[in-house]
C-alpha cells in the first residue's frame, strides 16, 4: 500500500475531465414566487479546457457554478462530470469562492489540510499539504492564522486548499474579484501557470472581460437573468498572453458589445 | 502588635518600590501595583481605627480586621470543610449542566426536528429562576445534595444551551459549502465546522451559567444542604459570629473570581485564534 503511494507520480499531466451541462434550467423561490435564474443552458467543456463564464452581475453565473459543484440540484436538465451524473459535492470538483472563507480557527496549514482531513486521508498525505503551500508560495505562513494574511495571501491559501485534493475540475467563482489590481494581475498569471502545470478542467466565473480573455480558452457570454448563452467565443492565442495584444483588444470590444456596453468604446 | 506588623509591611513595600530597578522582574510588577497597595493600607488603617480604636461602628456587626484574621487560624478545619463541600457541589452541578447544555444547544442548532421538540420546553422552563424549583427539588430528589446538583445544573444549562444554539445557528453557510465541496460528511460538519465556529458563543454561555449557578449554590446551601460556605454563612449569622461571616464571604469571593479566571484562562487557550480578530 505504502509502496504504491510512493510509486504514484507527483504531477499527473492532463487530469482534467469533461463537464457537460445539458439543458439546465433553475429557479429560486422568493416569497413563494419562482424566480428563474437559468434558462435552458447547455455547454460542453472539454477535458483540460479553461472556460470563462462572463455575464452581467446577478445573471445566474454563480448559480451555474453551484450546480456544477453539486451544492444544489437543478430544477431541470442534467450535469455530468466525465460522463457521470453530478449528484452532490465531490472533492474531485473543488470550488474557490470570491471570499477566501478560510476557517478563522485553523492555521493556514490546517486550512489547506481541510479536504484531506474531511476525507480521512490526511495521515498518509501530509506532505501534499506542504507541497500545496509551496505551490502558492505560502510555506512561511503555515502556522499563521487567517486574520494575519493579506487578501491576496488568503486567496492563495484558499487556492492551495482546493489544489491539495488534486481536483479534476477547478471551479472558480470570481476568485480575484475582491483583490487589488496589482495582486490581481500577479494572481492571474499564477492561475494560468498552475492550470498549465496541473491540467485540470477550469470553470471560471467573472465579470471582468479582460480577465476572461487573458485566462480562458473559451469565453461564454451569458445574458441577463434568466441566463442563457449569448455567445461562445474561442480565444485562439497561446500562453503566456499579453494584455496589450490587439487580437485580445478586438475580442474585448466584441464581448463588451454583447454585454450591451459598446458605448464605452 | 498588628499596627507594628503593618508598619513593617509598609516599610518593606516602600523600600521595594524604590529599589524596583534592582530586584529584577518583580520590580515593575510591584511598582505597577504600588498605588493599590497604598490605598489598601489606608483602608485597613481606617477600618482598624473605626472599629478597634474608637468603636465608631457597632460591635458585633463590624469586627476589626484582626478578628477576621483570627477566624482563619481558629476555625480553619470547619472553613476548609465548607470550602471543600461547596467546590464539590458546584463542580458536579456545573460540569453536568455545561455538558448537557452544550449537547442540547448543538442538537437544536443543527437539527430542525430536535429544535421543534426542545425549543418550547426551553422557552417554558428556561427563564424560570432555578431557585424557584427549590421546594419541588428538595422533596423529589433522594438527597438534598442531589437536589442541589440538579438545580445548579439547571442554572448552568439554560444559558449554555441558548448561547451554544445561537452560536451554531449563526455559522455562515459559506463554511459548510466549502467543507462539503472538499468531501466533508455531516459528522465532520458538526464536529469540525459548527462547533469550533460556535465556541466563542459557548464561552459566553459558560460564563453566564457560572454566575447564575453561584447564586443557586449559596441559596441551596443556606436552605437545604447542611454543608458548604452558604451554610457556614447562615450558621455564623445564627451565632452572631460576624467575623466568621466576613471571613467566609472573603473566601467565597476569592473562589468565585478564581473560577471565572480559570474559565477565561481556558477560553484564551482554546480561542487563541481570536486574538487580533476581536478585542477582549
Amino acid at each position: 500500500m505504502v509502496a504504491l503511494a510512493v510509486a504514484e507520480p507527483i504531477t499527473t499531466p492532463a487530469v482534467g475531465v469533461s463537464l457537460d451541462i445539458e439543458n439546465v434550467s433553475h429557479a429560486f423561490d422568493i416569497d413563494g414566487a419562482a424566480l428563474p435564474v437559468l434558462h435552458d443552458v447547455s455547454l460542453t467543456v472539454e477535458p483540460g479546457e479553461f472556460v470563462a463564464l462572463l455575464g452581467p452581475s446577478g445573471c445566474g453565473k454563480s448559480t451555474l457554478l453551484r450546480l456544477a459543484a453539486g451544492l444544489e440540484q437543478p430544477r431541470s436538465g442534467l450535469l455530468r462530470e466525465g460522463g457521470k451524473e453530478i449528484e452532490g459535492p465531490q472533492p474531485s470538483r473543488v470550488v474557490v469562492f470570491q471570499d477566501p472563507t478560510l476557517f478563522p480557527w485553523r492555521t493556514v496549514w490546517n486550512n489547506v489540510a481541510l479536504g484531506l482531513e474531511a476525507q480521512g486521508i490526511l495521515k498518509q498525505r501530509r506532505q501534499r499539504v506542504d507541497a500545496a503551500l509551496d505551490l502558492v508560495g505560502l510555506s512561511s505562513f503555515r502556522n499563521a492564522y487567517p486574520h494575519q494574511l493579506s487578501g491576496g495571501m488568503a486567496q492563495r491559501a484558499a487556492l492551495a486548499r482546493a489544489l491539495v485534493n488534486d481536483p479534476k475540475v477547478l471551479i472558480l467563482d470570481e476568485p480575484l474579484g475582491k483583490l487589488d489590481s496589482l495582486t490581481r494581475i500577479t494572481m492571474q498569471a499564477e492561475l494560468v501557470s498552475l492550470w498549465q502545470r496541473k491540467g485540470f478542467t477550469t470553470l471560471l466565473v467573472t465579470h471582468d472581460a479582460e480577465e476572461a480573455l487573458f485566462l480562458a480558452n473559451r469565453v461564454i457570454v451569458l445574458s441577463e437573468r434568466p441566463a442563457r448563452i449569448n455567445a461562445d467565443i474561442r480565444v485562439e492565442r497561446p500562453y503566456p498572453r499579453h494584455r496589450g495584444d490587439p487580437y485580445l483588444a478586438d475580442l474585448r470590444r466584441q464581448v463588451l458589445s454583447l454585454l450591451g456596453l459598446e458605448a464605452t468604446w | 502588635m498588628l499596627g507594628f506588623g503593618a508598619l513593617v509591611v509598609a516599610a518593606a513595600i516602600v523600600l521595594a518600590t524604590l529599589s524596583a530597578d534592582y530586584i529584577g522582574r518583580l520590580g515593575p510588577a510591584l511598582r505597577q501595583r504600588a498605588p493599590w497597595l497604598l490605598v489598601l493600607g489606608v483602608i485597613f488603617s481606617a477600618w482598624e481605627l473605626a472599629t478597634a480604636k474608637f468603636a465608631w461602628l457597632p460591635l458585633p456587626f463590624f469586627p476589626p480586621p484582626q478578628a477576621i484574621l483570627e477566624v482563619y487560624t481558629d476555625d480553619l478545619p470547619k472553613l476548609l470543610d465548607s470550602v471543600l463541600a461547596s467546590v464539590k457541589l458546584q463542580l458536579g452541578g456545573y460540569v453536568i449542566g455545561a455538558l448537557l447544555g452544550f449537547v442540547t444547544g448543538v442538537s437544536i442548532g443543527w437539527s430542525r426536528s430536535v429544535g421543534y421538540w426542545v425549543h418550547p420546553v426551553l422557552r417554558f422552563i428556561g427563564p424560570l429562576p432555578a431557585t424557584a424549583w427549590l421546594p419541588v427539588a428538595f422533596f423529589t430528589f433522594p438527597s438534598s445534595w442531589s437536589a442541589s446538583t440538579f438545580l445548579i445544573a439547571l442554572a448552568t444549562g439554560f444559558p449554555v444551551t441558548v448561547l451554544t444554539w445561537s452560536g451554531v445557528a449563526s455559522v455562515s453557510s459559506a463554511y459548510y459549502d466549502v467543507a462539503r465541496t472538499l468531501g466533508a460528511k455531516p459528522s465532520f460538519l458538526v464536529l469540525k465546522v459548527a462547533i469550533p465556529a460556535a465556541l466563542p458563543h459557548v464561552f459566553v454561555g459558560l460564563f453566564m451559567g457560572l454566575g447564575s449557578s453561584f447564586a443557586v449554590l449559596v441559596v441551596a446551601e443556606m436552605i437545604g444542604v447542611k454543608a458548604g460556605l452558604g451554610w457556614y454563612l447562615q450558621w455564623a449569622q445564627g451565632w452572631a459570629a460576624y467575623a466568621n461571616m466576613y471571613a467566609a464571604l472573603i473566601v467565597m469571593s476569592l473562589l468565585c473570581s478564581g473560577a471565572i479566571t480559570l474559565l477565561f484562562g481556558v477560553r484564551d487557550r482554546l480561542l487563541v485564534w481570536q486574538k487580533g480578530v476581536v478585542k477582549w
